[in-house]
């Protein structure tokens, strides 16, 4: 009896702490592993969709890794993908009625890349690398990890687009009228998708930059 | 100069290894180097080693842009004055367009130099010669009103993402002067575009279209005529207008032999057949424009002069140099008369032929081997 105590792992070991952290900075799935880049260059010119964007991927992340997790000894190896892809589905579909429902507005900007949720790397990935082979806690830890992960690098290039392109952050104006009067112009570039690209480019050079192992060997 | 030389020796020790000022050794390099040619000799077998190096390169590409920018001085106050309809003759209009692209070049040089020199300083490598000439043509391309906080931020954005993120001068996809423009143009395109921009300071009551502003919009009767777009007496950027200047530059750079007559010729004369296609077509009055004067309006000489011959960032085999010069000129036609947001395509055109220019040198490569092996076949067999 007391054997089997000592087995059993505290819910926030160091190793179980270790699947929230890395993905947050030397495994960072937009940054290092360059996953789910499509939604970032689409969701991030304000940051109100950036956060509800995050906050989506977060719910189906998570809630499939566990699922798929608990389902892990019973699923065909051969059909697998298949069973993965019904479940994000499911999720996916339910998180985009429960936006519609409570914010309308906001579902309408995220327009299609609510339902593209499916198709982001991010969540195969995680999925197929970690929920077939990890038991159900472990796999929720990474799932909010990954999502957080994930997050983070959309509402920082949301922040900055929102910031220098439009002059607001949450639709607040927060730059003085004083500035503009002095001549300062909101950046029309900045709202274009091309820097949203330069400025995840700008984020994994700052980076690399403080964490000289991430940087590739030639 | 014997007396700078004597400067420079006297003051070398401290920015030597070991000296004093030695973390400044790459910014008294660039100084010394820019003033007189490097003694500096290979140690290891035979080279030969012109007197012409990277420096001597970009200095006379400066001296054949001198002329295209005294020139913009001048029509920056003639086109100021014309629109109060006044004249007070040549030194007046001169003065007031040198004091107005002063500060423009002052920011220009002062924010790229000041980029290049703390990358240098950071990846301890020697300053790069490469803002000499882009310090000088980013002024050109911009309206004489441009505010210069915007156009720092232009600088700053071409001279970091367009050049040091890719390694610094001469490894660059695309051309950084014409980078910063398409950042103004798409970031403030208030002050980069549209007719109140090209001119300094006009009267409420002129028109301050340029051609192809006037031509976009269909008023083709306020076109100057093909002299005045010749000489280049019409609004426009900084140092474009003149094509007469520009093509006197060009010659410049192809007696020295610094600029390549392929890329030049080519572009033209994409333009020109591109003209020739629409005035087949005829679908529009803008369409039956006459083929030349496309060669005349906006920035089009400009582009294919100073532009679009950029060693680095054009193709560089000689038959690749034909394509992307010819698609160069084509594109920049096709863009000003399709679009009806971009008056003048020869920017975009010369941005999206850079990033093509290595496909093409792929492919004229790739074909040239097939070509070889054939004949090699031939001969074996």
């Amino acid at each position: 009896m007391s054997e089997e105590k000592k087995e059993r792992e505290p819910l926030f070991s160091p190793k179980n702490l270790k699947l929230i952290k890395d993905p947050l900075s030397i495994n960072n799935p937009i940054t290092v592993q360059v996953l789910g880049i499509c939604s970032a260059l689409a969701v991030t010119a304000k940051l109100k969709p950036a956060i509800v964007m995050a906050i989506s991927v977060m719910v189906v992340l998570a809630v499939s890794n566990v699922v798929i997790s608990l389902l892990r000894n019973g699923i065909p190896p051969r059909i697998r993908i298949i069973v993965q892809l019904v479940v994000i589905a499911t999720m996916v579909i339910l998180v985009d009625q429960v936006l519609k429902a409570f914010v309308y507005d906001v579902s309408k900007q995220l327009s299609v890349f609510v339902g593209l949720i499916i198709t982001n790397c991010i969540i195969m990935g995680r999925l197929e690398a970690f929920a077939m082979g990890n038991k159900p806690w472990p796999a929720f830890l990474d799932g909010i990890g990954n999502a957080l992960g994930y997050g983070i690098i959309l509402i920082i290039v949301a922040f900055f687009r929102e910031f220098l392109g439009s002059g607001t952050i949450f639709d607040v104006h927060v730059i003085p009228q004083g500035f503009y009067d002095f001549g300062y112009e909101n950046n029309g570039l900045m709202i274009l998708p091309p820097m949203a690209l330069i400025t995840v480019g700008v984020i994994i050079w700052v980076q690399r930059y403080r964490n000289r192992d991430l940087i590739e060997d030639h | 100069m014997k007396a700078l030389r004597n400067l420079l020796d006297k003051q070398k020790p401290h920015f030597e290894e070991g000296g004093k000022l030695e973390k400044f050794h790459s910014m008294f390099d660039a100084m010394e180097t820019l003033f007189f040619v490097p003694n500096r000799v290979t140690t290891k077998g035979v080279h030969i080693r012109d007197a012409i190096d990277m420096k001597r390169t970009m200095i006379v590409v400066f001296i054949a842009l001198l002329p295209a920018l005294f020139f913009g001085m001048w029509n920056i106050g003639y086109q100021h004055f014309l629109s109060y309809g006044e004249h007070p003759g040549f030194w007046p209009m001169f003065w007031y367009g040198f004091l107005k692209m002063l500060p423009i070049i002052i920011v220009t040089y002062g924010v790229g130099l000041g980029l290049e020199i703390i990358f240098a300083q950071i990846r301890s490598h020697d300053v790069n010669e490469g803002f000499f000439v882009s310090g000088l043509l980013i002024p050109m391309i911009v309206p004489p009103d441009i505010p210069l906080w915007q156009l720092a931020i232009a600088v700053a954005f071409a001279v970091v993402f367009g050049k040091e993120v890719f390694g610094g001068t001469g490894m660059n996809i695309m051309n950084p002067a014409l980078l910063a423009r398409a950042f103004l143009f798409f970031a403030y395109p208030g002050n980069i575009s549209g007719d109140k921009v090209w001119i300094s300071d006009k009267a409420d009551a002129f028109s301050g279209a340029t051609p192809l502003g006037d031509a976009l919009t269909g008023h083709f009767d306020n076109l100057p005529s093909l002299y005045d777009m010749f000489m280049g007496f019409i609004p426009g950027s900084n140092g474009e207008t003149s094509t007469l200047i520009i093509l006197l530059g060009g010659l410049f750079l192809l007696v020295t032999g610094i600029g390549n007559w392929r890329v030049m010729f080519s572009v033209f004369i994409g333009g020109y057949v591109m003209g020739l296609l629409f005035n087949l077509w005829g679908y529009n009055e803008y369409m039956q424009l006459p083929a030349y004067y496309h060669l005349v309006m906006g920035g089009f000489a400009f582009g294919a002069v100073f532009m679009a011959t950029d060693p680095v960032t054009a193709a560089q085999t000689n038959k690749g140099m034909y394509i992307y010069g010819f698609l160069t000129g084509m594109i920049a036609i096709l863009i000003r008369v399709f679009n009806p947001a971009y008056p003048e395509g020869m920017m975009l055109a010369i941005l999206l032929m850079n990033v093509f220019a290595p496909l093409i040198d792929h492919y004229v490569i790739a074909g040239n081997i097939k070509r070889r092996q054939k004949r090699l076949k031939l001969a074996t067999s």
